[in-house]
């Protein structure tokens, strides 16, 4: 149900970006304001998102462990699992970051008959989404050919390893296809594991719908109907020197470009207010980022108050008969 | 055990498959055998918790106190805006699954609303619906719903069946913490007085007496006396237990139950005779007499209060550190809270072994050592005699307490200690250990006998690891350092692998340490004869 | 413990790069001025019409290229009904000799590095 809410909610928005990209006005609505609005939301709304986790203080150091803790000088400690310097901390969000480290642990839990319970190693969610999100990212790289002029080499040597094995004309990038399979994987992980359709909100398909619409346009605009990539760039360009091209640019591309920016803006203003902040918030959560340092460094809690204890004094107060009847030492007879 | 309890075959009857209702339209039922007695209004007052009353879990009227949407409500705001954990994990989560089999309740029960996600969805779902934009103007289609009484019963059913163990957050991309999540909600639903009875009544007792059984300072000088004249009995040699001394070097801080259950107590033993060997200048303190702290599972107001009594006394005897006893949940409080809800400790001085002159770098701000960093580092060194055949009798398995696992990396230590002393050493599977291990399914205040059910569910991975190793390997004892496993396993081994016992790390230490002056051996602390003097000891 | 400073370093890199764009083109003197590729032949009309050439060259390229090297098919009908022959250096470049003025304009814009010198050869110094 959730997911065919989300699914006809990307639908929408699609059909919205066809009629629109019929009409001129609503060519340079698409294609200029709307793109402005969602880098503006998408920027200020991320800085808010982490401004707002940041301004609530981290009161104690709880990592959660995952190895072996520095102790005695014979024993070797996990550096990167259970971290006790700052150099192993970002050591180990490196590896949370960039090779998803976590869940590469995942297992896979089965009761057999016995009953007999078996952990399987299971890495296919580990392998889908670090394969989803690195050609995100390689994607999300390339892109910046249509923002800068030069292009940067960086871009290029992205660009060239993407298409390292020249594939098809134009060359495929191994990314789009990737990303494509991934995404089905993780939709189709959510539809068929009943656990897992169990526990999905809408929040949950909409972002696997949105970009896949933006992945599915992209590969058409590239691969099939071909569009006018000059004046897209052009209009790219215009966007970030904010003189923003007019009419007889926007007229020289053709439709499915509009379906794609749209997506894209759409997908940028729906980061910052749904679980997409991940993406800053994997930074910021104290049972990853900080050290196991904790009896070797105080930790100081912002907020810290007196609380109402019992004293030693009140305690023998209370006890001082039966402590001098069992020969226990007082401090006052 | 109670005879209408489902036999194992039956109870492992699970299906992992959820109903087909959404988990929203799914009120919480209160089943005898799964939940935990609401607390007592006399401990409650006690120690100040808000609206003390008489009230129980499964009767339809909780009698809340007229604004407790309101009380909930900023109680939350409140704790989002002290607790950056809170609010990042109540954002970030993208539902992707992969806590879900991790839970030991999840497993044991296959009740969806275990699965660490969808707890913590429950407390989400709130979140969502007063302090998110999208949830004020979606509603539930972002998954947002308003506080009912029906979602406070889901809360109190839900977040009293997490034990806190932190193993689903070990597989979190994200470390979303399940047991930061369940603390904040019992804070909230302390805030209108919905306790449960086997954490208020400790706390109530622990702040009074100065440990969680209520035992005064006269019986808890009795108990210590008693475990000397035992260990005397067995061993022939009479050792020193002397408590709350000024001066001495050390002050030995341990659970209580060491020194009032079984078989925590043969734990107990193992360290008398220990220190003895040693000549160690120590104290044991009648006012901090407990290391345990089930303030930790009501709110860190209250950890605070309770813990404070270490620190303090340690001051007032003029010790120069502190020694920790085999606990699970004290180490997490230990390490993780004390330095910084009662430190700077900088009236004691960096620790550093007596014997060996080993000055233990990882403590030097809190300044407390586990016992087992301690032992190991003295085994280490030679510095005790040990023989480890006097073990033989027992064919072991350890099993890593999820605290020391998972909030220190206590791991290398006991296994140490554990293969020093013993001949007969084995590992269960390794998806079952060191950060990955099992809760007991009863700590975190569950290990009522009301809850039994639910803490034989919650003790089905644990047990069935146990078992695996007693049919491979003939176990027939499974290890631990913490008080609440030794004190809630025994069940559950008698369930799920009958014929293992629970015993301590020291207990193994006393078993095999060589004291000077002991008579013949002929048991262990337990009063089982060894290998080789079975029928000869007057047992 | 707020960590601000390492939080608000974080948010500045996370801005710096989501803008990157932005400066990097100020500081290139980018513009909107698309690129002027130069047509010095005085031929009309190419091959297909010039929307069609725009965007798909490369696809009529890439079949001229099929088709000559594996089936032996090497002329050309245009819609018109002239005849050319399906050759880049003896057809296209007979009219567009000029490879940097013309092809590399646009590749270079787009970052297009197509593979037809790999091939072929480069015409020298963009031969006028």
């Amino acid at each position: 149900m959730r997911a065919v809410f989300s699914l006809a909610v990307v639908i929408i928005l699609v059909l919205i970006a066809q009629v629109g990209a019929g009409s001129a006005g609503m060519r340079y609505l698409l294609g200029v304001i709307i793109p402005y609005i969602a880098m503006a939301v998408f920027l200020i709304g991320m800085v808010y998102r982490v401004i707002k986790w940041a301004r609530s203080p981290v009161p104690f150091r709880i990592p959660v462990t995952c190895g072996q803790e520095k102790s005695l000088p014979w024993i070797k400690s996990s550096k990167l699992d259970n971290p006790h310097t700052t150099l192993g901390v970002i050591g180990r969000m490196a590896l949370e970051i960039l090779c998803f480290r976590s869940l590469f642990r995942n297992t896979k839990t089965e009761l057999r008959k016995g009953p007999t319970l078996t952990y399987g190693s299971s890495k296919y969610l580990w392998l889908g989404a670090l394969v989803f999100h690195w050609s995100f990212l390689i994607i999300f790289i390339r892109h910046f050919k249509y923002f800068t002029e030069p292009i940067p080499s960086f871009v290029l040597l992205a660009q060239n390893l993407d298409g390292f094995f020249q594939v098809g004309l134009p060359i495929v990038y191994i990314t789009d296809i990737l990303i494509l399979v991934a995404l089905t994987y993780l939709l189709f992980r959510r539809l068929l594991d009943a656990k897992l359709r169990y526990i999905s909100l809408a929040g949950d398909y909409i972002p696997l719908f949105l970009i896949g619409g933006i992945a599915v346009t992209g590969v058409l605009m590239r691969y099939f109907t071909k569009t006018d990539i000059v004046a897209v760039k052009q209009l790219a360009i215009g966007l970030v020197t904010f003189s923003p091209v007019g009419a007889d640019v926007l007229g020289q591309i053709s439709s499915i470009f509009f379906i794609h920016i749209f997506l894209v803006s759409v997908l940028f203003i729906y980061f910052p207010f749904s679980k997409l902040v991940h993406l800053g918030g994997v930074f910021l959560s104290p049972t990853r980022n900080l050290a196991n340092n904790n009896r070797m460094e105080r930790h100081v809690n912002p907020w810290d108050y007196p609380v109402k204890v019992h004293t030693y004094e009140e305690w023998e107060d209370e006890f001082r008969d039966v402590m001098k009847a069992a020969g226990l030492p007082l401090d006052k007879e | 055990m109670s005879d209408d309890m489902p036999k194992p075959e039956q109870l492992a009857q699970i299906s992992y498959g959820p109903p087909p209702k959404n988990w929203m339209d799914n009120p919480v039922k209160f089943r005898t055998g799964t939940f935990n007695y609401s607390a007592n209004p006399d401990s409650a007052r006690y120690v100040d918790f808000p609206y003390p009353r008489k009230w129980m879990p499964m009767e339809d009227d909780w009698q809340l106190p007229e604004n407790w949407q309101e009380i909930i409500l900023n109680g939350l705001k409140d704790r989002l805006n002290k607790y950056r954990t809170l609010r990042v994990f109540m954002d970030i989560c993208v539902r992707c699954g992969a806590c879900a089999d991790k839970c030991h309740f999840f497993i044991g029960s296959g009740d969806p609303k275990n699965m660490p996600v969808l707890r913590a969805e429950l407390l989400r779902s709130v979140y969502r619906n007063d302090f998110t934009t999208a949830g004020k103007i979606l509603g539930k289609i972002a998954g947002a719903r308003k506080l009912t009484v029906g979602v406070l019963k889901e809360w109190f059913f839900y977040f009293f069946q997490c034990t806190e163990c932190r193993r689903c957050s070990v597989y979190c991309p994200y470390g979303i913490d399940t047991a930061e999540i369940t603390m904040m909600v019992r804070e909230l639903l302390n805030l209108v007085g919905l306790n449960i009875d086997w954490i208020t009544t400790p706390v109530a007792n622990c702040f009074r007496t100065g440990n969680h059984l209520g035992i005064q300072p006269h019986g808890f000088a009795d108990s210590l006396e008693f475990a000397v004249d035992e260990l005397e009995e067995l061993t022939g040699v009479r050792v020193e237990a002397p408590i709350n001394r000024k001066g001495a070097e050390i002050l030995f801080v341990a659970p209580s139950a060491d020194y009032f259950a079984t078989p925590h107590y043969y734990t107990l033993l193992g360290y008398l005779a220990l220190f003895h060997e040693i000549g160690l200048d120590y104290t044991w303190s009648a006012y901090a007499s407990e290391g345990g702290n089930f303030g930790l599972f009501h709110s860190a107001e209250t950890m605070k209060r309770l813990n404070n009594k270490i620190y303090a006394e340690a001051k007032r005897l003029g010790v120069k550190w502190i020694l920790g006893g085999e606990c699970g949940h004290m180490w997490r409080v230990l390490h993780q809270y004390m330095d910084t809800i009662n430190g700077p400790a900088d009236f004691l001085e960096v620790p550093k072994s007596p014997l060996t002159g080993t000055v233990f770098e990882n403590t030097k701000s809190t300044k407390m050592v586990h016992i087992s960093e301690f032992t190991a580092d003295l085994i280490k060194h030679d510095k005790i005699k040990l023989d480890p055949s006097r073990n033989d009798h027992w064919r072991i398995t350890y099993h890593d307490s999820c605290n020391p696992a998972r909030a220190m990396g206590l791991l290398e230590e006991p296994r140490y200690i554990i293969n020093k002393t013993c001949n007969n050493f084995f590992e269960m599977p390794e998806n079952t250990i060191r950060e990955q291990t099992f809760c007991c399914g009863s700590g975190s205040g569950l290990g009522t006998d009301e809850n039994l059910e639910m803490r034989l569910r919650g003790g089905m991975p644990r047990g069935n690891a146990a078992r695996y190793v007693r049919d491979k390997h003939g176990v027939n004892i499974c290890l631990c350092m913490c008080a609440i496993d030794k004190a809630t396993l025994p069940a559950v081994m008698d369930y799920w692998a009958p014929g293992v016992e629970i015993g301590g790390v020291h207990e193994m230490v006393g078993n095999a340490l060589i004291l000077k002056g002991e008579k013949e051996r002929d048991t262990d602390l337990r009063g089982t004869p060894l290998v080789g003097k079975e029928g000869t000891g007057d047992v | 413990m707020y960590d601000s400073g390492k939080i608000i370093s974080g948010l500045i890199i996370f801005l710096i790069i989501a803008t990157a764009p932005i400066w990097y083109t100020a500081a290139s003197g980018g513009t909107t001025k698309g690129p002027e590729p130069e047509i010095i032949t005085t031929e009309k009309q190419c091959v297909r019409d010039t929307d069609y050439m725009r965007h798909d060259h490369m696809e009529l390229l890439n079949e001229w290229r099929d088709q000559v090297v594996r089936g032996d098919d090497r002329v050309y009908t245009t819609a018109s009904g002239r005849k050319f022959e399906k050759s880049l250096s003896n057809t296209c470049m007979s009219c567009h000799p000029n490879k940097s003025e013309f092809c590399d304009r646009c590749h270079n814009y787009m970052g297009v590095d197509p593979y037809c010198w790999s091939c072929h050869i480069e015409p020298k110094g963009g031969s006028r």
